[in-house]
């Protein structure tokens, strides 16, 4: 027993209690803040497995944005909270057995793995070179698995869509509801003052150093929606209306960029998505710049929901 | 010197981690919003700042260190704010806990 | 038993969690924030899957965890649909209920 895996076996039963509240509070206040609690330690839990970049995602995506809108969907709902009507005993006992029998069956997946361990390492290492990349999972992303990031952009733009499509006809074009301080909270907008440059930075330099460290893009980008959405509950900036042209324009540069370069490796480099030999690096900057960009603008207006009203207040 | 270092760090991060425990037994044990932050700012300031003076030695060049020393006032920043903006609704609406 | 295993297990365990409260928890909101909990335990089976493709000088094999980059968006872009979607049935019928049975005893 060493001290390493003393602290993995902690960090796992703190993991599964955080999450068995999350299921089990009893208001859906304390569930969401145990989920944000859960995301964090389960940041942990990627270091631990040596997939930093993931653990980075989950970080900033996976619990905090998500966190965020969880939040302020509960702030919303409270006041229906006590109507609900819980399941009955004999429901939860069947469906708990059920889960409880799908969990023994992927434990014992994990406990007698197949003998023969597949992997794909030694392959993304080996051409990982002529991108002009460090970072193998980012060699991943931009180069073998590249049309995956593209589409993984399409679906952001498609459930933002989704977002906008939910606006009354009438508020089309309009500001979307995102829950603003009313009153001016000086404490909240010295924080807006002073976090967002720092912020950005971070943001800027984390998609930087994606190319040889962990890092990338998807990362750098929810940094930066962070703080233009803390700017915005601040009161510092309004809410922009969805219907203004820049807007619009930042959100689809990133895919835009992407499939044109894309269509651009069929005259270059013989096949969707490829690259001339030699040229790889500029490229894929330019795609994770502007993919950069697409993210923390779209990340954003997926937070700050559909359009609510047409007046700015 | 090596070992010295090492000493050090093992006691600095050992007294950390006793801060982030009291600020844990804090947040579960006193009775009121107020005093509960009051616990938790201790774990923030104190706790982290003495895990980072003792991984300062291990931290990799002076870079490093200047990042440790960075994520150290960002939690300290971010902490005070939000523990400013909960202590102000608190006194606005009455103790909800 | 390393720490590949018992995250793995965690994962498993995470999965049940997360099936459980989807289906037992009546508050949509809930379903949604169990629904994440079951995506973040199969990203941790995936997780474990790629720590043990450990080779050629890496801790893990890049694949899989580009796969779980990919998958945590894309759960993130599902969650705030859904999180739309339950705050538009809530404003318009003024309930955030799934069943209609309960609609129509609430507005009785």
């Amino acid at each position: 027993m060493t001290v390493a895996l003393a602290f993995d076996i902690g960090l796992g039963i703190l993991l599964l209690a955080v999450a068995g509240w999350a299921v089990a509070a009893c208001s859906t206040y304390a569930a969401t803040i145990a989920f944000i609690v859960y995301g964090l330690l389960l940041a942990i839990a990627w270091v631990r497995l040596f997939a930093v970049d993931v653990a980075l995602t989950e970080a900033a995506i996976g619990s905090g944005v998500t966190g965020m809108l969880l939040l302020s969907a509960a702030a919303r709902l409270r006041v229906i909270e006590p109507a609900a009507v819980a399941a009955g005993t004999p429901l939860r006992i069947a469906v708990g057995i059920s889960c409880a029998l799908i969990s023994v069956a992927l434990a014992a997946a994990i406990l007698f793995p197949p003998d023969v361990v597949f992997t794909l390492a030694p392959a993304a290492m080996a051409h990982l070179p002529e991108s002009g990349l460090g970072n193998p999972v980012a060699g991943v992303l931009f180069v073998y698995r590249s049309l995956d990031t593209l589409l993984e952009k399409a679906v952001l733009l498609l459930a933002l869509l989704g977002v906008w499509s939910l606006a009354p006809d009438r508020f089309w074009g309009g500001i979307p509801g995102l829950q603003v301080y009313r009153q001016r909270n000086a404490i909240l907008i010295f924080f807006a003052q002073i976090l967002p440059p720092l912020g950005i930075m971070v943001g800027i330099y984390m998609t930087w150093v994606g190319a040889d460290h962990p890092g990338g893009a998807f990362q750098g980008g929810a940094v930066l929606a962070v703080m233009w959405i803390l700017v915005m509950i601040a009161g510092l900036r309004d809410v922009p209306p969805i219907g203004q042209r820049w807007m619009r324009l930042l959100v689809v540069v990133g895919p835009v960029v992407f499939l044109a370069i894309g269509l651009a490796g069929f005259a270059l480099a013989g096949a969707f998505l490829g690259y001339p030999a030699g040229y790889a690096k500029p490229f894929i900057i330019v795609i994770e710049v502007t993919l950069q960009i697409s993210i923390a603008v779209t990340l954003g207006l997926l937070a700050a929901g559909p359009p609510e009203r047409i007046q700015p207040q | 010197m090596n070992f010295a270092l090492n000493i050090f760090t093992v006691l600095a991060v050992a007294a950390g981690a006793f801060f982030f425990l009291a600020g844990t037994v804090g947040l579960l044990r006193f009775p009121d919003v107020l005093t509960r932050l009051h616990a938790l700012t201790k774990a923030d300031n104190l706790g982290l700042g003495l895990i980072v003076l003792g991984l300062l030695p291990h931290a990799g060049g002076l870079l490093g260190a200047l990042k440790l020393i960075g994520i150290w006032l960002l939690v300290q920043l971010s902490g005070a704010i939000v523990t400013q903006l909960i202590a102000s609704l608190t006194r606005q609406d009455g103790s909800r806990a | 038993m390393n720490a590949a295993m018992l995250f793995g297990l965690c994962g498993a365990a995470l999965v049940g969690f997360g099936l459980f409260g989807l289906v037992t928890n009546p508050q949509p909101l809930r379903k949604i924030l169990a629904f994440n909990l079951l995506g973040s335990g199969v990203f941790l089976l995936f997780g474990v899957i790629a720590r043990r493709g450990a080779a050629a000088g890496l801790g893990a094999d890049p694949v899989p965890q580009a796969f779980v980059i990919t998958g945590i968006v894309v759960a993130f872009s599902a969650t705030a649909l859904a999180v739309a979607l339950l705050l538009r049935l809530f404003e318009a019928t003024g309930q955030a209920t799934l069943s209609a049975d309960d609609a129509e005893e609430d507005s009785r």
